[in-house]
């Protein structure tokens, strides 16, 4: 596999649309070939059609780009009957742009933006029917502090058929707002989409403003937004494990977990003055470089870090109450994983092999690659244990890059940013630390962005939360949904 | 057992004795305007400002408003904009929280006899998210960890509203969860307060113009305490809490 750039650029003039029906068959026919679909939405244009655009992934890890052109509340075949991995794309682009995936088994609303937002109290729940079925309705407030989505149980006695998770409740019309902003002005919005994900978000978008602008970032550059992007997943992950200790009531792990997660992010605000990264990445560059103090500083962190973190997950994972509660509980097949399109850490768990830090390698990753972890169980007790597999191997990653002398990481000023050209379409994608990040920015004839799309990880993975809970008791639902630690406002937008 | 004790030896003591005089290195908190002139017609400050926090004439910078980016500090061609990583920036007035070169401080908070009364030695709290990033939510819970630890002076957040003494809201309020909120709200016995955490909560500013937002709830019900930051440090919160209730730390 070649170092493919996790960014694709083309002129929209060379993307020609093809009929809508044509532009799906493709699609379908790409889908069968065993390609995997990175992101597909829609457009408004001009005269009322809309410009749909598929991202494809092939097995040699190119990303290639399909649009088609579609007459207003046009209908098509629907992609998800043969390939479920489908079938929130096409929810999504039926909500955004009004053209319909005939024959699609869930033709629902994503997130009830415009119109519909008068109508979230609507929603069309999936029935499950018989004499002793009964239906548990959760949220969208909950217990504890987390953001707000609605989670019904439709169940059997005490086992769960069916889960079914309605959001929305976070939309702020953030893809709008995008559009009325100056395009080079936007990290600090990027940054508060999904504001536990800040790093990931702010790269893409520098990265794909700076191919639209042709800004030449130096390695290093790219190297200390990569080390940002570590600490996040380290950070992130923790914050997981607090909560799964947590919520098995291990009350010992979740007190070391948390005390280690405020070791790391008070690392990253000691470097950029935020524990977020907000205000790190900014186009053009980094506004907080390396310099050897801090990069030591960095090490020590890490150092006292490793030691403690080691003994609380042996802790962890030798204690038998915690293997009893987290084993076999909240499995999802790697089929099924598969199937539905699952990606990052929550499809690793389940044994799929993707992580566009490898696929996507680019010169980065690939002169300082990262090693793609899986684990086979695909229950509570595999994301837990990827989790801390995978922070092990942000420390390592970490290290090498911060130990190498050779290794320039100061930086200077970000480098200026010219205007965008004109009529392009820039797709950039960066493995969060719950999977890929993709952000699509079109720009028009004036340079302006005319299109500013986002997709968060989550927007896949919510269904295989979903599955996860069948066949289990509404008492495994949250530790189900924090070991899958998904977004709900990066769902929402 | 013996791995129990050797964890619990490794995590020593976390909680930081006096959060008042905690000392947040790196944190970029209270923005700073230095004396001078601006040049005539400058608005470099104004133009890198992404969510309008600042205003001329004199400088001045709305942390209800204002997210602690620090893309303003490089912009200023004079270098009259600094940030320190001074975190009591929590207010009981709307209009105190605008710093300037002659008003460089937010308004100390002056103690509530009422309120200290009232929830002095208790004040449970239920947080609702209304469109936030699950930044400030992160740090609403990390009040509770080993480090911050708030419930040793009585403050707890607990789960539900019929427990609750104060609403701690996040997010700009989002149209969708208008519903929601005020349910919870009302679910709430009297006396009670709201908390207005991060900017999006207190202004709405990092969403401003946003057409599936209602804020009409922050009309009806003005908070008794403003934390700002994007998100807020948790200090910032703590202090807050303790400085209107007359909590000593």
């Amino acid at each position: 596999m070649g170092l493919v750039e996790p960014v694709v650029i083309a002129a929209t003039h060379e993307l020609p649309p093809a009929g809508l029906a044509e532009w799906a068959g493709a699609c379908a026919q790409a889908l069968d070939a065993g390609d995997r679909l990175v992101t597909l939405f829609g457009r408004p244009d001009a005269d009322g059609a809309v410009i749909t655009t598929a991202v494809l992934q092939g097995h040699d890890g190119r990303m290639t780009v399909s649009r088609g052109r579609a007459s207003r509340h046009e209908a098509y075949p629907s992609l998800t009957a043969g390939h479920p991995a489908a079938q929130m794309f096409e929810r999504e682009l039926w909500e955004q742009t009004g053209l319909e995936p005939a024959g699609h088994p869930w033709l629902k609303p994503v997130r009830y933006e415009g119109a519909r937002q008068q109508r979230i109290r609507e929603h069309p729940f999936f029935a499950v029917r018989g004499p002793e079925v009964h239906e548990v309705g959760v949220g969208p407030i909950h217990a504890s502090v987390i953001e707000p989505g609605h989670f019904r149980f439709m169940c059997h006695g005490e086992v769960v058929h069916h889960l079914e998770i309605q959001l929305g409740y976070q939309h702020r019309g953030i893809e709008a707002l995008l559009l009325q902003r100056p395009p080079l002005a936007l990290a600090s919005s990027i940054e508060s989409i999904a504001g536990d994900t800040s790093i990931a978000y702010a790269w893409g978008y520098c990265a794909a403003v700076e191919a639209l602008s042709g800004t030449p970032v130096g390695v290093e550059v790219e190297l200390v937004r990569a080390a940002a992007l570590e600490l996040e997943r380290v950070a992130m992950h923790l914050a997981a494990l607090t909560g799964l200790a947590t919520d098995i009531a291990f009350l010992q792990g979740g007190a070391t977990y948390g005390r280690l997660r405020t070791a790391i992010i008070n690392a990253t605000m000691r470097v950029c003055g935020s524990r977020f990264g907000r205000g790190w990445l900014r186009p053009g560059g980094v506004r907080a470089g390396l310099t050897s103090a801090l990069r030591q500083d960095l090490l020590a962190t890490l150092a006292s870090f490793s030691k403690d973190f080691a003994q609380v997950n042996d802790l962890m994972l030798s204690a038998r109450s915690v293997r009893s509660r987290f084993v076999g509980v909240g499995a999802l097949s790697r089929k099924a994983a598969h199937d539905i399109g699952l990606t990052g850490l929550a499809a690793r768990a389940s044994g799929v092999v993707v992580d566009t830090r490898t696929s996507l390698a680019g010169r980065l990753y690939g002169a300082h690659p990262v090693a793609l972890l899986t684990e086979e169980g695909g229950d509570c007790w595999a994301r837990m244990a990827l989790r801390m597999r995978e922070i092990d191997e942000s420390l390592r990653w970490l290290r090498q890059v911060l130990e190498a002398p050779a290794l320039d990481l100061v930086c200077g000023e970000p480098l200026p940013v010219k205007t965008l050209q004109p009529d392009t379409l820039c797709v950039s994608v960066r493995e969060g630390f719950r999977g890929p990040v993709v952000q699509a920015l079109e720009t028009g004839a004036d340079g302006r962005l005319i299109h500013y799309k986002v997709q968060d990880p989550s927007l896949l993975n919510w269904f295989g939360l979903a599955l996860a809970l069948r066949d289990n008791e509404i008492s495994d639902f949250p530790i189900c949904n924090k070991s899958f630690d998904l977004s709900y406002c990066g769902n929402d937008l | 057992m013996f791995k129990s004790i050797a964890v619990r030896v490794s995590q020593g003591t976390q909680y930081i004795p006096d959060p008042r005089k905690a000392d947040p290195v790196g944190f970029r908190g209270k923005p700073v305007i230095g004396a001078g002139d601006c040049a005539a017609g400058c608005d470099a400050c104004v133009a890198s400002c992404p969510t309008a926090a600042i205003t001329l004439d004199p400088v001045a910078i709305d942390l209800g408003r204002c997210v602690l980016c620090g893309d303003c500090e490089p912009a200023c061609p004079g270098g009259r904009i600094s940030f320190t990583n001074d975190f009591r920036l929590a207010a009981t007035d709307r209009r105190a929280l605008v710093v300037s070169q002659p008003r460089p401080d937010v308004d100390p908070i002056e103690v509530s006899a009422a309120l200290r009364k009232r929830f002095g030695r208790s004040l449970k709290l239920r947080s609702v998210s209304a469109g936030g990033c699950n930044g400030c939510e992160l740090e609403v819970n990390a009040l509770t960890n080993v480090n911050f630890d708030i419930g040793r002076y009585g403050i707890d957040i607990v789960a539900s509203p019929r427990h609750a003494d104060g609403l701690v809201l996040t997010g700009a309020i989002t149209r969708n969860m208008v519903e929601a909120l005020q349910l919870c709200w009302d679910g709430m016995p009297d006396p009670k307060l709201v908390i207005a955490v991060g900017a999006c909560a207190i202004s709405g500013s990092p969403f401003e113009g946003s057409t599936a937002l209602d804020r009409g709830f922050l009309d009806r019900f003005a908070p008794t305490l403003y934390v700002p930051g994007c998100p807020p440090h948790p200090l910032t919160f703590v202090c807050g809490v303790l400085d209107v209730l007359g909590i000593p730390s």
